[in-house]
């Protein structure tokens, strides 16, 4: 028996005012979605880079066409369909763009883009992108290893992992009502996977800075993990002692690993991860072991039980 | 309304032209490699969809027919549902063929150990005697009481394509849900129909 009235309507199902105020700037963010349909600009914001070629770049492999790795792209904060961040991405400001540096490092700092373009010479570094879901492309990314930034911030003993956090911005990004993942996009690295020389701080590909649907301004690249772990469009970057909660892993844990290295032996709890199909291509072939970069990272696991860290 | 038998085979017709209209633009842009970055899961995930809509439509025409007092829609419903196994017969063998290239063990392997492919397989084996008996013949030769049990398999059927379809999202729910709502409803509706209550009422009113 029910004793005492019942409130009408739950408080939880009251909208909280940061809420709809955030739905009205969604609204003017939508109609500026909308010109950017109408008026379609090809390489919005793209400038070309001055780089050099880089010893750790993967011999032998065909390039994925510009307009695939532009234009089929998974970054849901623009939505879920692959060509959602392509249609959507241009409404993203990119300028001016900082990133919060802090944590367990001696000197915590707020860098520029501007700032972080000179912190290393930018190479061109071609790599495999394999994604969870079972295709892949070759990249011709341009940016430098994330130990360049990392040394300068200088870590303190107690950091033991980072974590990378991704622009959340309702006002362009549509993607954000829908609570695919505990938005804003985080993902993270053990320390040592962090300083390893092939993780690479992306800021452009092809010769010229990163299109917004791929992550710009700055974006991660772990060529051996699964895209996702590659987070896009970073404003935070925290250095901690202890292993963060990462999107999709929080999302669906069973699913989604904290490590998620390439492993063909390791499927995906719903679909197999033994073969991919390379985007251009019509049948699948076999996924590699690391996705390739076995001979660079596989120390970095040694002892390590793959079913249960995946 | 009035539908004389000349407009019913206009509409009969524009409905056999629309619903090969789908797969003729997946040739089409087949053809001028206007199919994406991934033509193979384009095309596989454009019949797949084909067929659920149909699927899901066919199973609203028995309602709809009764709920307008109008025959007219239970009469495309086995065009519609054959247009729709039809579309399960390219999804599936472009699985076979090319996602899989006829390879039997791993085939297999992903029927035993993949939900969402024991799920597909299962709607496809349910569909097939279904579209066998479709004919005039096969419904007089089984007897329309027969048929019409046999034919309910069809919900099943369709509850598997939709659950195939749910388990192989990776968080965007939206369209699954969408259409389990309406086959839920659909047969909510036909459950309904079929209690002795419902037949008390009707007899009443």
């Amino acid at each position: 028996m029910l004793i005492g009235k019942k409130s009408d309507i739950a408080s939880s199902e009251i909208t909280p005012k940061s809420l709809w105020l955030d739905r009205r700037r969604f609204m003017t963010g939508a109609a500026a979605v909308g010109l950017g349909i109408a008026f379609p600009h090809d390489k919005a914001n793209a400038t070309a880079l001055k780089f050099v070629e880089s010893p750790l770049s993967t011999k032998g492999e065909v390039l994925t066409p510009l307009k695939d790795v532009t234009g089929y792209n998974n970054f849901y904060e623009f939505g879920t369909d692959k060509s959602d961040p392509a249609a959507y991405a241009g409404a993203m400001k990119t300028r001016p763009w900082t990133v919060e540096i802090s944590g367990e490092v001696a000197k915590p700092m707020t860098l520029g883009i501007e700032d972080i373009l000179k912190l290393a010479p930018v190479e061109e570094r071609i790599y495999r992108h394999r994604c969870v879901e079972a295709w892949s492309m070759v990249v011709p990314w341009n940016g430098f290893s994330l130990s360049a930034l990392i040394n300068r911030v200088e870590p303190t003993s107690k950091a033991k992992f980072v974590e990378f956090t991704s622009l959340a911005d309702s006002r362009t990004m549509p993607g954000l009502l829908f609570p695919y993942v505990d938005w804003p996009y985080r993902e993270g690295l053990r320390m040592d996977e962090a300083m390893h020389p092939l993780t690479t701080l992306a800021v452009g590909l092809y010769g010229e800075t990163l299109e917004n649907q791929n992550g710009a301004p700055l974006r991660l690249v772990v060529p051996w993990k699964y895209g996702f772990k590659g987070a896009k469009s970073i404003v935070r970057i925290r250095f901690l002692e202890r292993q963060p909660a990462t999107a999709w892993n929080t999302a669906n844990p069973s699913e989604f690993g904290f490590y998620s290295n390439v492993n063909p032996e390791v499927d995906h709890p719903r679909w197999s991860q033994a073969k991919e199909r390379r985007i251009g291509d019509f049948f699948r072939r076999p996924t590699l072991m690391f996705n390739g970069y076995g001979d660079q990272v596989a120390s970095l696991y040694r002892g390590m039980d793959f079913r249960t860290f995946f | 309304m009035i539908v004389t038998e000349r407009n019913r085979r206009i509409l009969w017709l524009a409905i056999f032209i629309g619903c090969m209209l789908p797969a003729a633009d997946l040739l089409r842009r087949l053809f001028t490699r206007d199919l994406g970055a991934d033509p193979v899961e384009t095309l596989i995930r454009t019949t797949g969809d084909w067929a659920i809509k149909l699927l899901v439509v066919g199973l609203l025409l028995t309602p709809l027919t009764r709920i307008l007092k109008n025959p007219l829609p239970v009469r495309f419903r086995r065009m519609i549902g054959l247009y729709a196994f039809f579309y399960v017969c390219v999804h599936l063998s472009l699985y076979l063929a090319v996602d899989q290239g006829f390879d039997l063990h791993a085939i297999v392997k992903d029927i035993l150990k993949r939900p969402y492919i024991t799920f597909g397989m299962m709607a496809f084996l349910l569909l097939l005697p279904l579209a066998i008996t479709s004919t005039k013949k096969m419904v007089a030769r089984l007897g329309p009481k027969r048929w019409r049990q046999l034919h309910r398999a069809v919900y099943v059927a369709a509850s598997f394509g939709v659950i195939h379809y749910y388990l192989l999202v990776k968080a965007d729910i939206t369209w699954p849900l969408i259409y389990g709502t309406i086959l839920m409803a659909a047969l909510g509706w036909r459950m309904w129909q079929a209690t002795p209550l419902h037949k008390t009422i009707r007899a009443g009113a």
